[in-house]
């Protein structure tokens, strides 16, 4: 695929705008929220991240991804106009249909919002489908804080409620969202889950703190939904790497609901 | 073999350690490593012959040192790796307690850990009969037999990375075939992967070695890696007078620059 | 099909070995040599053993390579060129003297590799090799074939099943298609059935624990102090998931030189430390024993419920590499009554 555009989201974190170079590959390619892709670097390897732009949006895919190992490091050294490998899509999907008439209550912390993002532009979308759709997100600081254009877009949005936050210590003074963690924050905004589905993407200690707070505003396990990240070679459940006890994180995930979760072994 | 279980039960009732490392008796007449925490299950200690393992790759294995205090039983070479994961501050003196075993296969007293040291300078130390002999045949090769011999011999290994894994010595979490960026050593088993991989395994324990022979005994494939191990300690013994293992406070060989050292090395 | 019995003497084994050799077949059969016996290519028919009871290395190799080339690739200023490995070239192989449980390895390899996703990789290579098995009438204590449902006479992935009997001619069961082609190539070689039956020439590998149960068991023993207390001596090499005829973790990494480069795959062990590591740095199976846990449960829970095969053949090779005694059979013994 074709990197024809490349935005800096955060110090270290990019986003790619990918076209097919082959027009039948663009033609024949589906996929829907959630789901995710092996995107390489010749000579380098392999990496994996989600697809972060919606399937509403034809033409083109995005990802967005954090400089951190070998291949990422890759990626980053990339120009427009260069080629990447990508395999895809692979990996389970957002029920989206299944929660038609219902509340979305999207929860992300740092670098969580791109699995998530594809998701949230999916819903707004096809926003007759939902009712109010409240969007918490969190990064450490206004620096790190991804897609700060789109935060602009939602933020205008008569449609979308939108609140953003930053670590303590983390804003800047002319900052105008929350100061808190994320759990704090959603506890402090208290939305009511009545015919509400939330979504929460995040580092692992958002996760851990966040969940309890659903529980207490009366969220099931049932309506929770997030997406587990592991380590992953081959995408599609015979590498070996990914299983949380029977389950491969690429085949049945990586979107899982809180039931689920529980269901599983400690081991992500 | 009683006065190991001897002691190991005393160190144990008295909560002078919580584990004993030793040798009990395996599956198909072989003996294999044996944690004892209760003293009840002192009994469970054997030592004879086959008693081989370096058991101090333990001493640096997260689990195990999660027990607490750790007794080892310790031949020769493994008292000499006991020195030198002091020296390289893997292990703290006081968290071991050495039940050494000398080389009439009889349980030595140490006080503390000086008086291993003490023993070592005076001990025997050798190395097999059978690998002394290998390791002639390979020195009177020429470059080119050796190189062959060796591309030959690594060609089987499948990077199952036992001889690191069974290396007391070889405790980085992340071993240099696993950084990449760049990527050092080629992952994958192929010729040229498996031969940098085993060139630098033994310069990375240069200087370091103790000549226990376990990487060797723990190939599955029977390739004698031991062998380039023990020549690098026999060069650094020979090249800067460095015996490894014989004290707590060995200088590496090859991290250490001093004015006098030899510079003959580069053949 | 149904089996068909024949025989085929001693001498004749040596015309059929020598004829599919001489048709250009590449033939990979078991050679001992300095006490230890391995399967090699083209070896001379004085060469082959029939006598071991185990090779070190196990025969995945011929479907599950070391290193398979998965694409290869060009870069340069104008772009990237990535040309896709033409696997009608693969060639095909015969395995000669392959016992029972390596036979029915391929099948548990089988169902990681077409299990959902279709590995033509794996089917390509798969298709190509023709099974020429040998019933063990040896064994040592750490076979357990027949404790996982197989036995040393067992017919399963054979094309043909050769059995020596008392005589020192064999017993030729020809299980397959690709079986009977062979047999019918060289039908001059083959005469009728002895009445001798295989039964009575076979190694005694005694059951020694129920694999039903063992999965039954293990679904509730995530969290039993089993798998720390039995695996603290557990090294972490990769020994036994490399010498294991059903291991099939792999990596995938590039290869280059110059402008070209190669897209591989290579074995991999979840038990090395590094294998489900995160950039992050966060490591779902921090220590050796969740590990060691992992291997065990992949096998013999796992795979059952999601790949319809157990993930073990009894091979016994595993406990035979491993430098530290973690024997299998031990243990599964032991959790057969956890």
């Amino acid at each position: 695929m074709e990197v024809e555009k490349i935005t800096e989201e955060a110090p270290e974190v990019k986003t790619f705008r990918l076209k097919f170079k082959n027009p039948e590959d663009a033609e024949k390619f589906e996929f829907k929220a959630g789901q995710f892709g092996e995107y390489s670097v010749m000579g380098e390897g392999e990496s994996t991240f989600c697809i972060a732009s919606a399937p509403t949006r034809k033409g083109y895919i995005e990802c967005t991804f954090r400089k951190a190992g070998r291949v990422t490091g890759a990626l980053a050294n990339l120009e427009e106009g260069e080629t990447i490998g990508f395999r895809g899509p692979y990996g389970n999907v957002f029920p989206i249909d299944e929660w038609k008439g219902k509340n979305l209550l999207y929860i992300a912390g740092g670098i969580a919002l791109p699995p998530m993002r594809c998701v949230i532009w999916n819903t707004l979308d096809l926003r007759e489908n939902y009712k109010d759709i409240t969007i918490i997100y969190g990064a450490r600081s206004v620096e790190d804080l991804v897609y700060k254009n789109e935060l602009k877009e939602w933020e205008e949005r008569p449609d979308v409620k939108l609140v953003t936050t930053v670590d303590p210590g983390g804003q800047t003074p002319d900052w105008k969202g929350e100061i808190g963690f994320v759990p704090t924050v959603l506890e402090k905004v208290a939305p009511s889950s009545k015919d509400t589905i939330a979504i929460v993407c995040g580092p692992p200690i958002m996760i851990k703190y966040t969940f309890p707070v659903l529980e207490k505003l009366g969220f099931t396990d049932e309506t929770i939904y997030t997406t587990l990240e592991n380590r992953m070679k081959c995408g599609f459940g015979k590498c070996g790497r990914c299983n949380v006890g029977k389950y491969f994180v690429c085949k049945d995930g990586p979107v899982f609901t809180l039931k689920q979760l529980k269901e599983l072994p400690d081991e992500y | 073999m009683e006065s190991i279980r001897k002691k190991a039960k005393e160190l144990l009732d008295s909560k002078q350690v919580q584990v004993i490392i030793g040798y009990e008796n395996g599956t198909s007449n072989k003996v294999r490593a044996a944690f004892i925490t209760d003293p009840t299950q002192v009994d469970r200690l054997i030592y004879d012959e086959r008693c081989t393992q370096n058991l101090a790759v333990y001493l640096v294995k997260h689990e195990v040192k999660h027990l607490g205090k750790m007794g080892i039983v310790a031949t020769i070479p493994v008292m000499r790796t006991i020195n030198m994961l002091i020296s390289e501050e893997q292990v703290k003196p006081e968290n071991v307690v050495v039940l050494g075993i000398g080389e009439d296969g009889k349980l030595l007293d140490f006080p503390d850990l000086t008086v291993m040291e003490s023993f070592l300078q005076k001990a025997k130390i050798e190395i097999t009969a059978k690998d002394k002999e290998a390791m002639e045949k390979l020195k009177k090769m020429t470059t080119q037999e050796k190189f062959d011999y060796w591309s030959n011999a690594l060609e089987t290994c499948f990077k199952c990375y036992a001889c690191r894994s069974s290396c007391p010595l070889c405790y980085c979490t992340r071993c240099a075939v696993e950084c990449n960026q760049p990527q050092w050593i080629p992952v994958q088993a192929n010729k040229n992967g498996n031969y940098e991989w085993h060139m630098l395994r033994a310069m990375h324990l240069a200087g370091r070695c103790v000549s226990c022979g376990d990487c060797g005994r723990a190939c599955p494939l029977d390739i004698p890696v031991h062998l380039l191990t023990m020549h690098m300690a026999e060069e650094s013994k020979r090249l800067f007078g460095v015996d490894s293992g014989f004290s707590m406070k060995m200088e590496s060989v090859l991290s250490n620059y001093k004015l006098d050292d030899k510079d003959n090395f580069i053949q | 099909m149904e089996i068909e019995k024949k025989l085929i003497k001693k001498a004749s084994l040596e015309k059929l070995f020598e004829k599919l050799q001489a048709k250009g077949n590449k033939i990979f059969a078991p050679v001992s040599k300095d006490g230890k016996t391995e399967f090699q290519y083209n070896p001379s028919y004085a060469e082959v053993t029939y006598d071991h009871i185990q090779t070190t290395q196990s025969l995945k190799n011929t479907v599950f390579p070391k290193i398979e080339n998965l694409i290869r690739f060009k870069t340069d200023r104008s772009g990237v060129e990535v040309t896709e490995v033409d696997l009608t070239q693969v060639q095909s192989l015969v395995l000669w003297g392959v016992h029972p449980c390596d036979a029915a390895g391929f099948n548990a390899l089988k169902s990681i590799f077409m299990w959902d996703y279709k590995d033509e990789y794996f089917n390509s290579r798969l298709q190509k090799i023709a099974v020429i098995g040998l019933s063990c009438h040896k064994s040592d204590d750490n076979c357990f074939c027949t404790s996982v449902g197989l036995n040393p006479g067992g017919t399963q992935g054979c094309d043909i099943l050769l059995t020596k009997l008392s005589s020192g001619d064999f017993l030729a069961e020809i299980i397959t298609e690709k079986g009977k082609a062979i047999v019918t190539e060289a039908s001059e070689l083959f005469e009728t059935a002895p009445s001798e039956t295989k039964e009575g020439n076979l190694a005694q590998v005694n059951q020694q624990f129920s694999h039903e149960k063992v999965t039954k068991n293990l679904a509730g023993a995530f969290e039993h102090p089993f798998w720390v207390e039995n695996s603290l001596r557990c090294i972490g090499c990769g020994a036994c998931a490399f010498v294991c005829p059903a291991c099939a973790c792999f990596d995938i990494q590039d290869e280059t030189k110059g402008k070209n480069g190669k897209r591989l795959r290579c074995w991999d062990s979840c038990g090395f430390g590094l294998f489900t590591i995160h950039t992050s740095g966060h490591n779902p199976r921090e220590v050796q024993s969740q590990r060691w846990r992992q291997r065990i449960l992949h096998k013999f829970s796992y795979m059952p419920e999601r790949n319809e095969s157990l993930g073990c053949i009894g091979c016994g090779r595993c406990s035979r590499a491993c430098p530290v005694d973690m024997n299998i059979l031990e243990q599964l013994v032991s959790l057969e009554k956890l």
